[in-house]
């Protein structure tokens, strides 16, 4: 049993279902990735796990306690960060001030939470006074991360993180990503890049139509040739 | 020389010193809306009505503290009574948003609706400051009149206009610049301050961070209240109070809430003053202007004035046309994208 | 079948208040309310084909009401003899004037687009130098006709054509406003809609109030011709007097309820005209549509159908109702009074008018302005009764009992925004709900 899963979930949004008994898990230090054609509910399933949606079956369990009907907000407080894929970063407010909403249920000192996300992402420190607005695509998905990074989650869940920049700024992305795995965070997302991002995966979750299809490591899935034959393009 | 220096105080005495007053009074009202606009994103009908009230409030007190003996010398007693109109206006405030706009944060109704529900807040808020002190125009304001009299400035420096400061006009301005100091440091110093821009920019992202909704609409109601109390004072001081004229300055708020893009607090400052000098600068009669900067020769016979001052209501909606015709985002739009 | 049964229901009851009035307050009285309850119902039924068919917030009634009383002026107002020889050319010359610097503004602002900052400042100065053009067209033209007998007339007086003519005149006053500011505003966010027709509507007061030359201002022009005959000739005819003893009343209080009721008949056919009409474009494909786009704008737009366009339609037709109720309103004082025209009456009010009635059905917005106007107007009696109630413990000189009492004509508003709220958070749907269809 992993330190969070979202067992046999199966929702939707009002009428059809969308997951089907599907299953997803990730443990301290790890990153599990969740790929899939279009369409076949990654960011459902992550929606589902953060409390955005209703569970019709199924539960999602934190370190072996139910956490179904929590809240978001309330998911937050017990150690859960997320990232979402669009609007993700406050534009009008500047780089610091997004890392200090990402904080705001934090009552103590935040300011080495602020230098270890700075250490992560050193342009953010060359530019914490101006608008997150203006920074471009690649260093607003760092501005997102950090923020969330800011409760200090024990889960960290990104929702295509990479959606929209270009591959360089994908393998920096990757790289800190795997950085702030080794800190002891676990890492759930959701990523259309597949073959990228199976690379860097502990564990991969291939979903079909809202069921899982494929489950094993990242690299077993990489080496897998009806994986790579029907998702990673050949 | 001494020709351009008095066409300089005419305008100084006629444009630009009741300009900043108006302005100050415009910027505050301004505020409050795109406040409200900002978090609960609907425009606020009642805003005007909510002046009214904060003003009446105000004049009220300063009624009791007067019959108490109890004054600021010089400067209005209004602003001694201010605070207790703010308290007063902020807890009607609150129980508003109890009794009335909370059922549809719930539901989540769509901003049309919200402005309905605005309206029907109006008629109460009219029906009760009319029920309170009626219809009647009444003059708030008491000490001493004036800061520099228009004769003082003259003999002072020996030219044939003279430049009058009402202290309403002075304390307009004072006040404006304190409460808007005070506004900024909120916003931008303080943690709640903060989670309510960051509540207006994204709402989900406020909600994922674990601000407090209801919070964060508490606090605004209680800042729209006592920006609407102070610049319905503010107006009533430097007019007078009259109930029915709220109503009429909700279009130029509205349109300086619009100028500045609605929900952008330093566009509301900005918007209020563009409106308030405009409005001046076409309806003044440059007549005596004109008369001293030409010879006598070319002196106009009209009054030189573009409109009428029965016309100002129509400056601030030109200006709203213009804006909503080139850029409807507001001429300071924030960059949100 | 329980819906219309409801809807029967109500109107019977709406009947019986007005019938109670009769007996209690007398017909004149009744009539005279049932006059103004029908022309609040063709402005609510106006407001309700912008709310209830497409969804536009508008809070300019006012404005297009007073067009309509302004139509009343210009087509059935005794003609001003010399007037137009002192004025009309400046006028009609700087109207032109303004109409030309309008269209060129319009053209080279889109023409020079690629100028950058130029275009600002052309556009500017073309519109500057028409302005002034305008005024000095007009000024002394304004100058000359206000001096033509000021105690009597002053402006340019009316084409002296029967009244009737100005109901339709109004309505395409009110359309010609609202074609203006619809395509400013529409297309928009909702707010500006509301806030640029609460903008226009109180400028074309403040045009209506000043401006003496059209509408002698707040001295007011009196003694507009009635459609209907008037009580001295009736009195004074002798078989008149012989119908109204034969039917045992006397001949001063049989012609005044003669007049109204041929108001209340004129009134209720054009009421009648608006319904229909209304009633048939509500269930036409136009109507579908309407509501389709209404109901999800998106979607709708997907589909091709060009929203703003279309709402632009409505908004037009909607004020254009309004309008016509204007000038009926007018017609039925005999005279045309600016400052009569207030945002919270004019305005505010056929809004409660059109939430309370029932949005998107047009029986309740007829329901919803007779009901309204209604307790309008009974609301000043039972308030003074309520409060003279509440009072009767006090001393009779207690100075808060004479502030109540005072006090007690602004219990309506505070009685219309609690009705208004009651109405929209437990019944938001209305007296006569919309039909699904």
């Amino acid at each position: 049993m992993s330190f969070l899963i979202g067992e046999n979930m199966t929702c939707g949004y009002g009428g059809a279902d969308i997951l089907h008994s599907c299953s997803v898990g990730v443990d301290p230090g790890e990153i599990a990735v969740v790929v899939g054609p279009n369409g076949a509910g990654k960011s459902t399933a992550m929606k589902a796990m953060f409390g955005m949606l209703h569970l019709g079956e199924g539960r999602v369990m934190l370190d072996g306690t139910d956490i179904s009907q929590l809240k978001p907000q309330e998911r937050v407080l017990h150690g859960m960060g997320f990232v979402p894929q669009n609007n993700n970063v406050f534009t009008s407010m500047t780089v610091e001030e997004n890392l200090e909403m990402g904080a705001f249920i934090r009552r103590d000192d935040i300011s080495g939470t602020m230098a270890q996300v700075f250490d992560l992402f050193p342009v953010l420190k060359d530019k914490r006074r101006q608008p997150a607005g203006e920074l471009s695509g690649g260093q607003r998905q760092q501005v997102a991360v950090g923020r969330a990074l800011m409760t200090q989650p024990r889960i960290l869940m990104l929702d295509e993180p990479t959606a929209g920049v270009s591959p360089i700024v994908m393998d920096e992305l990757f790289d800190r990503i795997i950085q702030v795995a080794q800190t002891g965070i676990a890492i759930l997302m959701v990523e259309q890049n597949a073959k990228q991002a199976l690379n860097i995966a502990d564990k991969g979750f291939v979903l079909v139509q809202g069921r899982n299809a494929y489950t094993d490591t990242g690299a077993a899935l990489l080496a897998d040739p009806e994986v790579r034959r029907a998702f990673l393009g050949g | 020389m001494a020709d351009v220096l008095n066409a300089l105080v005419l305008i100084a005495n006629f444009i630009i010193v009741p300009g900043f007053a108006y302005g100050s009074q415009l910027a505050l009202g301004a505020l409050g809306v795109t406040l409200v606009f900002g978090v609960l994103r609907f425009s606020n009908i009642a805003h005007g009505e909510t002046m009214a009230l904060g003003a009446m409030f105000t004049m009220l007190i300063s009624w009791w503290l007067q019959s108490m003996g109890i004054g600021l010398g010089p400067l209005p007693t209004a602003l001694l009574a201010l605070p207790f109109g703010i308290a007063a206006s902020m807890c009607l405030c609150l129980i508003t948003d109890r009794a009335v706009y909370r059922y549809y944060r719930r539901v989540k109704a769509s901003p049309v609706i919200y402005i309905i529900v605005s309206v029907g807040v109006m008629f109460i808020y009219n029906g009760l400051v009319r029920f309170i002190v009626g219809p009647a125009d009444r003059v708030m304001v008491d000490g001493q009149r004036f800061i520099m009299k228009a004769k003082d400035f003259k003999t002072a420096t020996g030219l044939d206009e003279g430049l009058a400061i009402k202290t309403s006009q002075a304390v307009s301005v004072v006040c404006a610049v304190i409460a808007v100091a005070m506004l900024f440091w909120f916003l931008n110093r303080t943690r709640t301050g903060k989670s309510m821009r960051a509540y207006s920019n994204n709402e989900d992202l406020a909600l994922l961070s674990g601000i407090n909704p209801e919070r964060v609409v508490l606090i605004t109601w209680l800042l729209a209240a006592a920006l609407a109390t102070v610049a319905g004072t503010l107006y009533g001081i430097d007019k007078s109070f009259q109930p029915f004229v709220y109503m009429q300055l909700l279009l130029p708020i509205f349109a300086a809430a619009i100028v500045g893009g609605f929900g952008n607090p330093l566009g509301a400052i900005a918007g209020g003053f563009v409106i308030a000098f405009s409005e001046l600068v076409v309806t003044f009669a440059y007549k005596r202007v004109v008369a001293y900067l030409l010879p006598e020769s070319l002196e106009p016979a009209g009054l030189v004035q573009l409109l009428s001052t029965d016309y100002k209501i129509a400056v601030s909606f030109t200006i709203l046309v213009i804006v909503l015709l080139i850029k409807p985002t507001g001429l300071f739009a924030q960059r949100t994208t | 079948m329980i819906q219309s049964q409801r809807t029967i229901m109500l109107f019977v009851g709406m009947a019986t208040l007005l019938a109670l009035v009769g007996i209690g307050q007398g017909w004149d009285v009744a009539l005279l309310l049932v006059n103004m309850c029908i022309i609040s119902a063709i402005m609510a039924l106006g407001v309700n084909i912008q709310w209830g068919y497409a969804g536009l917030f508008s809070i300019g009634s006012m404005g297009f009401a007073a067009l309509g009383g302004l139509a009343g002026v210009i087509i059935s107002a005794k003609p001003v003899p010399g007037a137009w020889q002192a004025g009309g050319l400046g006028v009609i010359g700087g109207l032109l004037s303004a109409l030309i610097t309008i269209v060129l503004g319009i053209f080279v602002w889109r023409r020079l687009a690629h100028l950058g900052r130029w275009r600002y400042w052309i556009t500017g100065v073309i519109v500057l130098a028409g302005f002034i053009i305008m005024r000095s067209l007009m000024g002394p033209a304004i100058t000359a006709i206000e001096k033509i007998d000021p105690a009597a007339a002053g402006y340019l007086g009316g084409m002296g054509l029967p009244i009737l003519l100005s109901w339709a005149v109004g309505g395409i006053f009110a359309a010609a406003a609202a074609w203006v500011v619809g395509k400013v505003s529409l297309g928009l966010r909702a707010d500006y809609l509301a806030i640029a027709t609460l903008g226009i509507s109180e400028i074309i007061i403040f045009i209506l109030k000043f401006e003496n030359w059209l509408t002698r201002g707040v001295k007011n022009v009196t003694g507009l011709p009635r459609p209907v005959p008037y009580e001295v000739d009736m009195i004074a005819s002798p078989a008149f007097q012989g119908f109204a003893t034969a039917i045992g009343t006397n001949a001063i209080a049989a012609a005044s309820i003669i007049v109204k009721l041929c108001y209340a008949g004129l009134f209720s056919a054009v009421l009648v005209l608006v319904l229909y009409l209304s009633e048939v474009a509500l269930r036409s494909p136009w109507g579908r549509m309407m509501r389709a786009i209404r109901d999800n704008e998106t979607a709708a737009a997907a589909m091709g159908k060009n929203v703003t366009a279309r709402h632009l339609q409505v908004f037009i037709l909607g004020s254009a109702v309004v309008g016509i109720a204007g000038a009926m309103l007018t017609t039925l004082d005999g005279q045309f009074t600016p400052t009569s025209y207030q945002p919270l009456r004019f305005t505010f009010l056929i809004w409660v008018m059109v939430i309370i009635g029932g949005s998107g059905n047009n029986l309740g917005a007829v329901l919803g302005g007779f009901v309204i106007w209604f307790f309008w107007i009974e609301a000043e009696p039972v308030g003074l009764w309520l409060i003279e109630l509440i009072t009767s413990g006090m001393a009779q000189n207690s100075p808060l009992r004479a502030h109540l009492l005072d006090s007690a004509a602004y219990m309506r508003l505070l009685t219309m925004g609690l009705l208004l709220l009651l109405v929209l958070r437990f019944a938001p749907r209305g007296l006569i709900p919309e039909v699904k269809r």
